[in-house]
């Protein structure tokens, strides 16, 4: 089990650095450094200026030398500016040195510095763990939704294959799956939101959630999130119940007399249950751009919202920054996904 | 003229339909006499699920097709007076086109209708063809995966992990933007990965007709002919780094940014692709039939492509029709956040996005597209799994 989790850890790592590294180096190719001199310095520059003001920025060294210094394994880039005051990497307004203080050699990711955002014009380490903080909360709303239903709704259908009530829970779940969420978020507010319909029971905005998490503000953009995974979840849930009904000792457990609601509530639950947990903790990759897109639609200014400003507006830092975070998101989840089916599956031991 | 209430808004949207309504009966009329000749595809009329998925896909399929006649006004079109009109008001007086904006304006002050229904023709242009695509890049690295093992299959799944690591919308902003366009990444991306359908096609070929040279010769070079040039056409693009195919040769100019959005959305299913195939092919190669054709001295890809690949195409046709489910709802993503496509483009995603700024107030132009995209997935959706069904019985 260990050499498993090693070995996992290992690729995972190789992973992150080969992604990280292809990120980082679709945000510095050249058009993207051009539009970053212009926007900071002048959008008039000449071809020639803007070549200088990356220059002495250090942006036309080697990519690779620049990824390292971004993680922070090779020393920041230090340089002299025309009035011959000393530049460098560490010594960027983000890492608010005392005066006079003597910037580090090493400043990277891996040092804690992740650079300083353009658009916010903040540290963007501060950024992203306030907007994950924000993003935090909205998904455990949906998950304190979307799992509880979906388990419900995929054991009604799957305990009694083929009935009337898993043929209608199962549509439903079909339906719930083909809705993605700019189209639900979109209907929802529509019906619940507008004053053209005239229900107006909740917001459609979430922005005031951010300070106050209401029912009133909360519910749409929960929902919206929610409603796309559970389908999933649910008939997922559906699939290992109904294997799970057809097995031997389920027939044994009835042909004894066991009432049908302690069959299923006692013996075949737990073991139905594993096969979902795998797709829950893999379903956040997936909830990860529903989130996106709701913060988008109901501007929460999380996570998602962040993404899109970073990317949007050509904030290179920001946006390394932000996709370190998802990319890792998505492999401890992968992982923690395998580790949990092999310790709750007894069956499956790795060889 | 007066305005049009509800019920009339609807019976003229129905009539406006007739020739799909026309299509989708002919369609199912033919195929239910002709039910036990049809194999799996006559099956499918045998469950209802099935059937209204395989209906509603059909609407769409003929609502593209007939999408000229079906508008009533020109869906790029804007009539001064008609911004955000609520549905079914009239427009004024010498208006091109029909009498009414059955389902309103948007807030450019065009019919709301028609742009939906020239969405459709966007969306089952790009979705269907895209997906195919990636099924090819996937079955094409996926069969060798699976079949090889080894070296080979790590560094695949490994890439293909890779890719599948990343959060969608982010690889979208990445692969989408202006600059990144400028620099010719997508139009290299587009030949790299559009050669797999020719490989896919030349190796079917080669291995299926290498002992009748005088038919291997005529496919062969039939591929290389006619492949070629819709190959060389598709990825030398004006305005472009790769533009180097002479202009007299060149077959069709994909408008700006479909030929972009069609790369993403491919190469961001066919991991997925070449997972599902790398894991069936691992299943089917241990079957007696595999091994019979090795021991008859078949070649690896004669086994893989006319032994391995039909035996898979129950599970694979499943997931085709989901797939396409799928690559609509990530081009309604592309749309949703204004990347890609041109921003008068009519498709759904693009719509949406238009129209969700005033959704609290007129929420027509949002609800339309949205309920047209929902539809067709929805119907996707019922049809793989009502082919799942009815293939599980036998």
């Amino acid at each position: 089990m260990a050499l498993f989790i090693l070995r996992r850890l290992g690729v995972m790592l190789l992973t992150t650095i080969c992604l990280t590294f292809i990120v980082f180096f679709l945000t510095n190719l050249h058009p993207n450094l051009e539009k970053l001199a212009k926007t900071q310095g002048n959008m008039r520059m000449t071809d020639e200026q803007v070549e200088a003001w990356l220059d002495g920025r250090g942006y036309t060294r080697p990519i690779v030398v620049r990824y390292g210094e971004w993680i922070g394994v090779a020393p920041g880039w230090t340089g002299v500016d025309d009035d011959g005051t000393p530049v460098g990497r560490c010594r960027s307004p983000g890492l608010q040195l005392e005066e006079g203080e003597e910037p580090p050699r090493f400043c990277g990711v891996l040092q804690g510095y992740w650079g300083f955002s353009t658009v916010f014009k903040a540290p963007v380490l501060d950024i992203v763990l306030t907007r994950l903080g924000l993003t935090g909360v909205l998904m455990f709303w949906v998950m304190v939704l979307m799992v509880p239903m979906a388990l419900i709704i995929g054991i009604l259908a799957g305990m009694r294959e083929g009935s009337r009530l898993d043929r209608s829970l199962s549509t439903v779940s079909i339906a719930s799956t083909a809705t993605p969420e700019y189209v639900s978020g979109v209907i929802l507010i529509a019906v619940f939101a507008s004053s053209a319909v005239g229900l107006r029971w909740f917001n459609g905005t979430a922005t005031s959630a951010m300070e106050d998490v209401t029912f009133a503000n909360f519910t749409l953009p929960v929902v919206t999130i929610a409603l796309y995974g559970m389908g999933y979840i649910a008939r997922m849930t559906r699939a290992s119940m109904t294997e799970v009904m057809t097995a031997q000792y389920i027939r044994t457990a009835r042909l004894k007399g066991v009432s049908f609601r302690k069959i299923v509530l006692k013996h075949a639950l737990r073991n139905a249950l594993i096969a979902p947990f795998t797709v829950i903790m893999l379903q956040f990759p997936w909830l990860l751009n529903g989130v996106v897109i709701v913060e988008t639609l109901f501007n929460y200014k999380g996570f998602g919202w962040t993404l899109v400003q970073a990317a949007g507006n050509n904030d290179i830092e920001l946006l390394l920054g932000v996709s370190v975070v998802s990319v890792i998101v998505v492999l401890v989840t992968q992982l923690i996904s395998d580790i949990g089916y092999v310790y709750l599956n007894p069956r499956i031991r790795i060889s | 003229m007066e305005e049009l209430s509800w019920g009339a808004v609807f019976a003229q949207i129905f009539a406006q339909f007739t020739p799909v309504w026309i299509g989708i009966v002919v369609v199912f009329v033919v195929s239910i006499y002709y039910k036990s000749r049809l194999g799996l595809y006559g099956k499918l009329f045998d469950s209802n699920i099935g059937m209204i998925g395989f209906a509603l896909v059909l609407f769409w399929i003929f609502t593209a097709l007939f999408a000229d006649q079906i508008v009533t006004h020109d869906p790029l079109a804007q009539v001064s007076g008609m911004k955000n009109a609520i549905p079914g008001s009239p427009a004024p007086e010498g208006t091109e086109g029909g009498s009414h904006y059955l389902l309103g304006g948007d807030n450019l002050a065009r019919d709301v209708f028609s742009r939906m229904v020239a969405g459709s023709t966007v969306v089952m242009q790009i979705a269907p063809l895209a997906t195919l695509f990636a099924f090819m890049v996937g079955i094409t690295l996926g069969l060798p995966a699976a079949f090889y093992g080894g070296t080979l299959d790590t560094i695949l799944s490994f890439v293909a992990n890779l890719i599948l690591a990343f959060p969608v919308i982010l690889l979208f902003y990445l692969l989408v933007t202006p600059e990144i366009v400028q620099t010719g990444l997508p139009s290299y991306m587009a030949a790299g990965l559009f050669v797999f359908p020719l490989i896919f096609l030349w190796v079917l070929l080669n291995s299926r007709f290498y002992t009748q040279p005088t038919k291997q010769k005529l496919y062969l070079s039939g591929v290389v002919l006619i492949g070629g040039l819709l190959y060389l056409s598709l990825i030398s693009q004006d305005r472009t780094p790769l533009n180097f195919w002479p202009d007299a040769l060149d077959l069709f100019d994909i408008p700006g940014g479909i030929l972009i959005v069609f790369v993403s959305v491919v190469f961001v299913n066919s991991p997925t692709v070449y997972r599902i195939v790398r894991g069936i092919a691992l299943d089917v190669k241990t079957r007696d039939y595999v091994s019979a054709a090795q021991t008859r001295g078949e070649g690896p890809w004669y086994t893989m492509l006319w032994e391995i690949l039909p035996n898979a195409r129950g599970p694979l046709i499943v997931d085709f029709c989901l797939r396409i489910g799928y690559t609509t709802i990530l081009l309604g993503t592309l749309g949703f956040f204004g990347l890609g496509l041109p921003p008068e483009s009519p498709d759904w995603g693009t719509t949406i996005n238009d129209g969700r700024r005033l959704l609290s107030i007129y929420p027509h132009p949002a609800i339309v597209p949205a309920v047209a995209l929902m539809s067709l997935v929805l119907g996707l959706n019922l049809l793989a799994d009502g082919l799942r069904e009815e293939s599980l019985r036998d």
